[in-house]
């Protein structure tokens, strides 16, 4: 067989290939050539059809087929064989092939070897892609390698050592002895690998690092001469001196001081040196000066130097350098935590980077700009962040959206620059806005209730330019059904109010129905909306209309909702209006985790399934609450001026059956749409609500009261206290009848005063069985961060010997230890 | 640093050099994500991108791009100065050095790249010293006679 060709002929061959197909055909041809060299196992001509192979590898083609012929390589005695054995081996295995274990023992050999270049081969392949087993074999001789006083050893089995120790955290002890003199050596090699190896070591033991603040004046010192010396040819770079080294001491002086105010202060010097001298006219001086600065913001620096490392970012934000400007503003924004009002300084400069064009240092500024906006410049930076999102690019809208809503909400001056902001943002970048802040939105609107008039016209008449931004049209279309009475009367104050005609109000939400434009989600808004607007508009018989087509959609959804909406107008005609009612004012829900407070507020059904919509983000378990609310007592938290959705008296059994299909009783996934809820162990559906709501409820022996008794109906208050959240008390009420005749349809409502949130779950059952024979058990939560004393105002409603019976009732007497 | 990447306009790869193991799939993920952001990038912008966590740094010599994927605490300016020492040194070499050369030789740039960084840190900070190293290996590197007369195993 003629003599394989050189690596040389190949590549100018392959080179020669005019498409992808060629060289293919040629690469295939010379593999296929490899493959029986490497069959014949020819020592002489391994190393070069490796070398080949490893060429054609880096052009993307299969190579793995010599993978065990870099091992033959690296275990010849050969230096060349070596080298490209050990190159092979780094670019062809890695540690989740079983072969690579295979090399353990040449590496150990190599590890020995009396030429220190083959050492060197093997101490850079371990440092490269040793396995944690080749790791836990090989550490001692990496170890004994530190402790020579070859320095190009040293400096390799430190950095192998450092590998060692990112794959096998426990071996770091044994690295330790050897440490003891590292820091004296006169080599900068060495020197350099050595604080590589403590500042790994410091940064993954906090023992570790205790036992290295030591060194820290040493540090200081080489430091020192570093930035004193003379030139030193080789080290040199534009006129400092090993900038590597210098940088890298500074992150390691950075974590040594982070916690430590004596070695912070043994630092305060040097570092006022370094920011003070270095050469800032090239990047290499600007490269320390920016481990200075982050050095100085996270050790316990004091204040003189703050300021000086924040100014020293604020003379990087005018450099004209790109890359300098884009990291004064990452490192800006990692202060701009701790050192708010410095950085505040440098505001309009920041603001100024949102014009420039380059699209990483956009990002950046956009970022900081968010982080910057507070109560007192809220009005100028909106209207800067209004215009960049105006014109920024698309990959950036959706978090300059989102940013905007969050600071608007956080800072807005007055509820009418809000609803205007949030306009501003629907109309510009409206289908970039994430999915999220619709509900949000919504939230926001509804509470701010003397804006409903003037929001929900600025709404309409955006509309009716453009429907195709997906979440403006889902924001409009709730607000018209919920405050189109508003829109027609013709109310507005804040803003000349427009006429407009119910037809016209129902000729825009019909025509969201059937545009190509709508998602499915945008069509579910607008037919909800539609048949909101059956209460507060009179052309019912229009509306009917509609809902009545749907009926028969295609699109399952809307046919359900369209099919409950006429049932709504046949069987349930006396419940419509009490269920499409204005919604009260919600409470933003806190989330505690998994006693996580969700604040009810009754909300109607109609809306119940509409808010289910949203993604799963936003508090899945809040539509089962929801639902559980409806089939429970109805709930309100703080007492709500507007009006009270008031439970029809009945409602209970026959919302059940109405939202049948929804499949209630499965447990907690029972909501209808596909984000269902991860199943809480309080929220069972079952009625068996006050067993085992919580992990580790401890009865905290708190007795129990009477709340009411009257006509024969007596309840009773139970406490318990759920422990994950002592400030949640767990109120079971009982309830039992005395009188000879069942209490059937038996209906609980409570609400508490405005500083408590109230939560109540499911009752047992809605039949309190004459004579004490049972008792029906509810389950209120009570959050009560204030610590306040408990009241709470009682509604009871049920059928009794074929009236209905009503009553009021408050309850002040309860015992201190519920709400202390 | 998590890699090193080296590759013309024309987003053929040169060389790479993996810090961290991870599959093959994910390298050419990382490949094609690389060359496609960095080659598009304008003339005269900014050195640095985020990639998923990773800081990318990157900088062009001639035709050639040299781009590193690092973590958020290491120094990007200074990584400029890593990769321009690289530079320096492959120019040492091979003088003058073009893309050319690294493709005929490109088992050389590994060398020399070995002898520069170790397991994503930099491990001599001395030209000189490369240089001297990698002479010496170079030396130690048997001639077509010495190879064919010595003994293997």
């Amino acid at each position: 067989m003629p003599a394989p060709i050189r690596l040389r002929e190949l590549i100018r061959t392959i080179r020669t290939a005019r498409t992808q197909a060629e060289e293919r055909e040629m690469i295939q041809k010379e593999c296929a050539a490899i493959r029986s060299s490497f069959r014949e196992e020819d020592n002489t001509y391994r190393c070069r059809n490796v070398a080949k192979l490893l060429y054609m590898h880096m052009l993307g083609y299969p190579a793995h087929f010599g993978q065990l012929e870099c091992l033959k390589l690296i275990a010849s005695q050969k230096f060349t064989d070596k080298r490209i054995g050990y190159l092979g081996a780094m670019l062809l295995l890695d540690e989740r092939q079983d072969v690579h274990l295979l090399m353990t023992n040449c590496i150990k050999n190599d590890l020995n070897h009396s030429t220190q270049y083959v050492q060197g081969l093997a101490l850079c392949t371990l440092g490269c892609m040793g396995s944690s087993e080749m790791c836990r074999d090989l550490a001692g001789e990496v170890e004994k390698l530190l402790k020579t006083s070859n320095s190009y050893l040293r400096k390799k089995a430190a950095l192998c050592a450092v590998h060692v120790i990112r794959k096998v955290p426990e071996l770091m002890e044994m690295f330790l002895p050897a440490t003891k003199n590292l820091l004296s050596e006169k080599n900068h090699g060495v020197l350099h690998t050595s604080v590589v190896l403590l500042t790994e070591m410091c940064e993954r033991s906090p023992d570790m690092l205790s036992h290295f603040r030591k060194l820290v004046p040493q540090l200081v010192r080489i430091l020192k001469n570093l930035i004193m010396s003379g030139y030193s040819p080789e080290h040199d770079v534009s006129g400092i001196s090993d900038p590597f080294l210098q940088v890298r001491i500074l992150r390691l002086l950075r974590i040594l001081g982070r916690s430590d105010d004596d070695s912070s202060e043994a630092m305060n010097d040097i570092l006022a040196q370094v920011a003070t001298n270095t050469e800032t006219s090239k990047n290499v001086g600007n490269a320390i000066l920016y481990e200075t600065v982050l050095t100085i913001m996270d050790i316990k620096s004091e204040s003189g130097l703050r300021v000086l490392a924040i100014n020293i970012l604020g003379r990087f934000l005018l450099n004209n350098d790109k890359n300098i400007r884009y990291v004064a503003l990452t490192s800006l924004l990692k202060t701009v935590q701790t050192d708010h009002n410095a950085v505040q300084r440098h505001r309009s400069t920041i603001v100024d980077c949102l014009k420039d064009l380059d699209v990483s240092i956009k990002r950046r500024a956009m970022e900081l700009s968010f982080a910057l906006v507070n109560g007192n410049n809220i009005r100028g930076m909106m209207k800067e962040l209004l215009y960049f999102l105006d014109s920024c690019d698309p990959d950036f809208k959706a978090d300059c959206a989102s940013g905007v809503f969050l600071a608007a909400e956080k800072y807005a001056p007055s509820k009418r620059w809000h609803i205007d902001t949030i306009m501003r943002v629907l109309t510009t970048s409206g289908s970039y806005v994430r999915d999220d802040s619709v509900p949000n939105l919504i939230q926001l609107i509804t509470n701010s209730v003397e804006m409903h008039a003037y929001t929900v016209q600025r709404l309409y008449k955006a509309l009716l330019d453009d429907i195709s931004q997906q979440p403006l049209v889902q924001v409009s279309s709730w607000c018209i059904g919920e405050y189109g009475d508003l829109l027609v009367s013709g109310q507005c104050e804040e803003e000349e109010p427009i006429q407009v005609t119910e037809d016209e109000v129902l000729d825009v939400l019909e025509g969201l129905l059937v545009s190509n434009l709508s998602t499915p989600v945008t069509r579910g808004y607008s037919l909800t909306a539609i048949m909101k607007l059956s209460t507060r508009f009179s052309s019912v018989n229009r509306i009917k209309k509609v809902v009545s087509i749907y009926g028969s959609s295609i699109d399952v959804e809307l046919q359900q909702r369209a099919v409950e909406y006429n049932a709504m107008f046949k069987k349930y005609d006396h419940m419509r209006p009490a269920l499409l009612e204005r919604m009260p004012i919600m409470e933003k829900s806190s989330s505690n985790g998994p006693t996580e407070m969700v604040q009810t507020n009754g909300e109607t059904e109609p809306s119940a399934l509409e808010s289910k919509h949203p993604p799963p983000v936003t508090q899945p378990t809040n539509q089962a609450n929801d639902l559980l609310d409806l089939l429970g007592g109805n709930d309100v938290g703080p007492v709500i001026q507007t009006s009270m959705p008031t439970k029809p008296a009945s409602s209970g059994g026959e919302l059940l059956d109405l939202l049948g299909d929804l499949s209630l009783t499965g447990g907690p996934t029972s909501a209808p749409v596909s984000t269902g809820p991860p199943p809480q162990p309080g929220f069972l559906l079952d009625g068996l609500s006050s067993q085992n709501l919580f992990n580790d409820i401890s009865a905290a022996g708190i007795p129990s009261m009477t709340a009411y008794n009257k006509n024969g109906l007596k309840i009773e208050f139970t406490f318990q206290r759920a422990t994950p959240n002592p400030n949640i008390a767990v109120i079971t009420i009982h309830a039992s009848n005395t009188t000879d005749a069942d209490m059937t349809e038996f209906v609980f409502q409570a609400a508490v005063p405005k500083t408590f949130q109230l939560q109540l779950l499911s009752p047992s059952s809605n039949v309190v069985p004459a004579l004490n024979q049972g008792t029906v058990t509810q389950v209120i939560r009570v959050l009560n961060p204030q610590k306040q004393q408990l009241r709470m105002r009682i509604k009871l409603m049920y059928s009794h010997k074929g009236s209905a019976v009503q009553d009021l009732a408050e309850v002040n007497n309860f015992p201190p230890q519920a709400w202390q | 640093m998590h890699f090193l990447l080296l590759f013309n306009r024309q987003s053929r790869l040169r060389l790479q050099k993996w810090f961290m193991p991870v599959s093959e799939r994910f390298k050419r993920k990382v490949i094609r994500d690389m060359t496609m952001m960095v080659v598009g990038r304008p003339a005269r912008s900014c050195n640095f991108l985020q990639w998923r966590d990773l800081k990318i740094v990157y900088k062009r010599y001639a035709s050639l791009y040299f781009c590193v994927g690092m973590e958020a605490e290491d120094n990007e300016l200074l990584t400029l100065e890593v990769l321009h020492r690289y530079v320096e040194m492959l120019d040492k070499y091979f003088g003058n050095v073009c893309e050319l050369d690294l493709i005929f030789n490109f088992e050389k740039a590994y060398y020399i790249l070995d002898e520069f960084l170790m397991g994503g840190e930099v491990l001599e900070t001395s030209k000189i010293d490369i240089g001297v190293a990698i002479e010496d290996a170079d030396v130690l590197q048997e001639t077509l006679e010495e190879y064919m007369s010595k003994q293997t195993y």
